[in-house]
């Protein structure tokens, strides 16, 4: 049984931590919303199997409301930006692909470093797995920063939340719902607010590329 | 370990396997391919036929190309045949079984792939030369994700041999781990990038400005070409066959009995069918990513490769 359970919690940590490299990987942005979504359903089946070991309800709760937020509505919202928008690609970000790939294993290897201490604290089989929630965290900061296109950066945004989330789930014993539902709810808010800022930037403006925008316009 | 007769049947066996296996394979892969397309298509045997037919053609070589040119596909063709006779693929019991190591099971298969490209700038014609320097920059790349994925999966078994890796998945019945998983993935994107199959090349074009390996064996006529086409194949399906049994080890033989052989060698054909159907279903679906987006794919190859290892070490 716990053989079972720590196996199915490193999976779903490994699916969170691969589809937040597939962001990076793919210079598709209906490919990067598409991971996107992957990664909200392995971020809330982290939170199930997490509820599930240690009989606690409020937590397969919280893993339900992390499928529907992060895993269906935030990834739909981005979704019709794309939809829209017909030039879908990260054409040219600041750092080239293959590079900025290499640049996640070695933020990986840093969060791994970094982390030694927590990890040895927590000493459980959750809390081995730490390190990648910080490394998924460092991934969304790194892909915000070297991703030009406004609808990557909120991709990136989210990443960071979700590692942010896998933290807390793997090294507490679990975030009281309150603070989960308006963490969640919050980071929602802020998809909507950016998904109608970008509709409107493609709409009046037709620019995509953040960097363009330096000026102020009428 | 002393060699054992049964080990060397076992050895022979593979060896033939690998060498009749191959064409099947490529003529499977064409089928499946046509049919997808809805054309009716080649009959699985056709690429044995083609062989036949060019071994009896008259030999044809460029006037200014030396003996580099000749070796080059019997180099490729006995690379192929070694690691294939050392192989766990028919049983875990071959020949020096004990002592085999994945690094030099693959550094043995990329003497051929190097033996072809130095036979390609050996003619000195431009396309020859220009699919060498493609095919450098690509095998250049695979091998650091070739060695991080392999170096992954020794991680977790605590050696490197071949036999022993394979072996691990029949012994234990658990369910492979993430590290494991993610070093498969990164080693078939590897396979795919080193055979020429579709997202890095297209093993049925002959358009100058895209192919990779068929400008390099544009060359090669009768006899030779029909020795270029068996090893590329071989090297098909000891890879393909080398994959499947990391992924799928259920139906391996373990010792070298009669039976036992024969239950291999139908575990492994059928695994490589299934496998040989899957990546051409998957090129069906797929295409031709440019030139200079192969970086890209194997890049992430050796992301896959790292984040296995770590996951490898840190998951223990």
């Amino acid at each position: 049984m716990s053989l079972s359970y720590v196996s199915l919690l490193d999976l779903a940590v490994v699916v969170v931590m691969v589809t937040a490299a597939l962001t990076l990987w793919r210079q598709s942005l209906a490919a990067a919303v598409k991971a996107l979504a992957v990664q909200g359903v392995g971020l809330a089946a982290v939170a199930v199997i997490l509820g599930a070991h240690r009989h606690d309800l409020v937590l397969v709760g919280v893993g339900g409301l992390v499928l529907v937020i992060k895993a269906v509505a935030a990834p739909w919202l981005i979704g019709r930006v794309v939809a829209h928008d017909h030039a879908a690609r990260e054409a040219s970000p600041l750092i080239n692909v293959p590079a900025s790939l290499v640049g996640a294993g070695v933020l990986t290897l840093l969060a791994f470093a970094a982390t030694r201490d927590v990890v040895a604290l927590v000493g459980t089989p959750a809390g081995r797995l730490i390190p990648f929630g910080v490394a998924i965290v460092l991934i969304g900061f790194f892909s915000m920063v070297v991703r030009r296109r406004a609808v990557s950066q909120i991709v990136g945004l989210l990443t960071i939340d979700n590692g942010i989330a896998l933290t807390a789930f793997l090294g507490t014993s679990g975030v009281p719902l309150v603070v989960e539902l308006g963490v969640t709810l919050d980071v929602l808010l802020a998809v909507v607010v950016l998904q109608v800022l970008v509709a409107q930037l493609q709409r009046h403006f037709n620019v995509h590329d953040l960097d363009q925008l330096r000026d102020l316009h009428d | 370990m002393t060699p054992s007769i049964g080990g060397g049947v076992a050895s022979a066996l593979q060896l033939l396997w690998v060498l009749l296996a191959g064409p099947l394979a490529l003529g499977l892969m064409r089928k499946v391919r046509s049919r997808l397309e809805g054309r009716e298509g080649a009959s699985v045997l056709q690429p044995l036929r083609d062989l036949r037919k060019l071994s009896t053609k008259q030999r044809t070589r460029p006037t200014d190309s030396t003996w580099v040119f000749a070796a080059a596909p019997v180099v490729l063709v006995a690379s192929a045949v070694v690691a294939a006779a050392f192989s766990p693929l028919v049983t875990l019991s071959a020949l020096l079984a004990t002592r085999v190591d994945f690094v030099a099971i693959l550094f043995v298969l990329l003497l051929g792939s190097v033996s072809l490209l130095l036979g390609a700038l050996d003619t000195g014609t431009a396309f020859a030369g220009m699919g060498a320097s493609r095919a450098a920059m690509v095998g250049a790349m695979v091998e650091p994700a070739l060695l991080v994925a392999i170096l992954a999966m020794s991680l977790g078994v605590g050696t490197s041999n071949l036999s022993r890796l394979v072996g691990v998945g029949v012994t234990t019945s658990t369910l492979a781990g993430p590290a494991r998983i993610l070093a498969l993935v990164s080693f078939f994107i590897a396979i795919l990038a080193e055979t020429g199959r579709l997202p890095v090349d297209n093993p049925a074009t002959h358009l100058e400005l895209t192919m990779i390996h068929e400008a390099m064996v544009l060359e090669y006529a009768g006899p030779d070409l029909a020795l270029v086409t068996l090893g590329e194949s071989a090297r098909l399906v000891l890879l393909l066959g080398l994959f499947a049994n990391l992924a799928l080890p259920w139906g391996i033989a373990l010792g070298t009995g009669a039976l036992a052989l024969v239950g291999g060698l139908l575990a492994v054909s059928i695994k490589v069918g299934l496998v040989a159907v899957a990546v051409s279903v998957f090129e069906v679906t797929t295409a031709k990513i440019r030139l200079f987006r192969i970086p890209e794919l194997l890049a992430g190859a050796f992301l896959l490769g790292v984040l296995s290892v770590i996951s490898a070490v840190a998951l223990r």
